[in-house]
């Protein structure tokens, strides 16, 4: 069983994360470095230096390898979650669990902290980090309890899982950017299509390879 | 021992404590991915998955 599960998640998750991580090449990485143009001006302005180590062609194999091992995080945890909660693993099903996934990391955590650009104004990262966690933990808690449980009492503690996070958002005093506004208002949707790809991506393929392999396990 | 006696308290079916067993396995390997690839403070992991945590919302500098 343990094999079967690893199995499927570093699959679905390679897959998913290659396809994913072509979709980053020409979606947000553009924007990406587009924005990191106008930061650098700045920052040469005030004598600061702000560029990556990496750059060309290394830059986007670690990129690839950073989204594939993202994407097989988000396999595994799929996974977990579905055999924690006695589902059938199916791919439309597991797809499902990847939409409300991204509810949870991505719309919720959107709502709060913006997808940002390098260069745009920020708080300190412990705490943003602190607040994503949260976040993403306490919407997906919420959700699980508005969709699968039946009394109105965890219903109504869903919804508050869910309202509570939004209160304690971590905001930057000004707010104020390098980059051009219309960059950074594509770079938001962008980033939210790519996320939404990714987990529902990694929720189909978890759906298919497992089927895939419990079908040669049984024969 | 403990462990022997809480398996024999709790009435599971042979199967269903191996996919428990196995999410947990997933789970932390899984948390344990997102955690390295999307927060992790080491430069040289920050650097290398700068791009990848800016497009996927992760929060960054």
């Amino acid at each position: 069983m343990i094999a079967r599960v690893l199995t499927t998640g570093v699959i679905a998750g390679l897959v998913a994360g290659l396809a994913v991580a072509a979709l980053q090449h020409f979606t947000t990485t553009p924007l990406i470095l587009a924005a990191e143009v106008y930061e650098t001006a700045q920052h040469a302005h005030e004598g600061a230096d702000a560029s990556l180590a990496l750059s060309g062609l290394s830059r986007t194999a670690a990129t690839s390898v950073a989204t594939i091992a993202v994407s097989i995080g988000y396999a595994l945890i799929l996974l977990a979650a579905m055999l924690l909660s006695g589902d059938a693993i199916a791919p439309r099903r597991a797809a499902l669990w990847g939409a409300c996934a991204f509810a949870a990391t991505g719309l919720a955590t959107a709502l709060g902290l913006a997808p940002q650009l390098p260069g745009m104004a920020e708080t300190e990262l412990a705490a943003r980090q602190i607040w994503w966690i949260a976040t993403a933990v306490s919407t997906g808690a919420g959700l699980f309890a508005l969709l699968r449980l039946d009394s109105t009492a965890a219903k109504i503690a869903g919804v508050a899982l869910i309202v509570a996070p939004q209160f304690f958002a971590p905001q930057p005093a000004t707010p104020e950017s390098t980059a051009p506004a219309e960059l950074a208002a594509r770079f938001a949707a962008s980033s939210l299509a790519v996320q939404a790809i990714s987990w529902a991506l990694a929720g189909a393929l978890v759906g298919l390879v497992w089927r895939l392999l419990s079908r040669e396990q049984e024969a | 021992m403990n462990a022997k006696s809480s398996v024999n308290s709790t009435v599971l079916a042979p199967s269903r404590l191996e996919a428990l067993k196995a999410a947990a396995v997933a789970l932390v390997l899984g948390f344990g991915l997102v955690w390295l690839a999307g927060f992790a403070y080491p430069e040289s992991v920050h650097d290398a998955a700068h791009d990848t945590r800016h497009a996927l919302s992760f929060p960054c500098h």
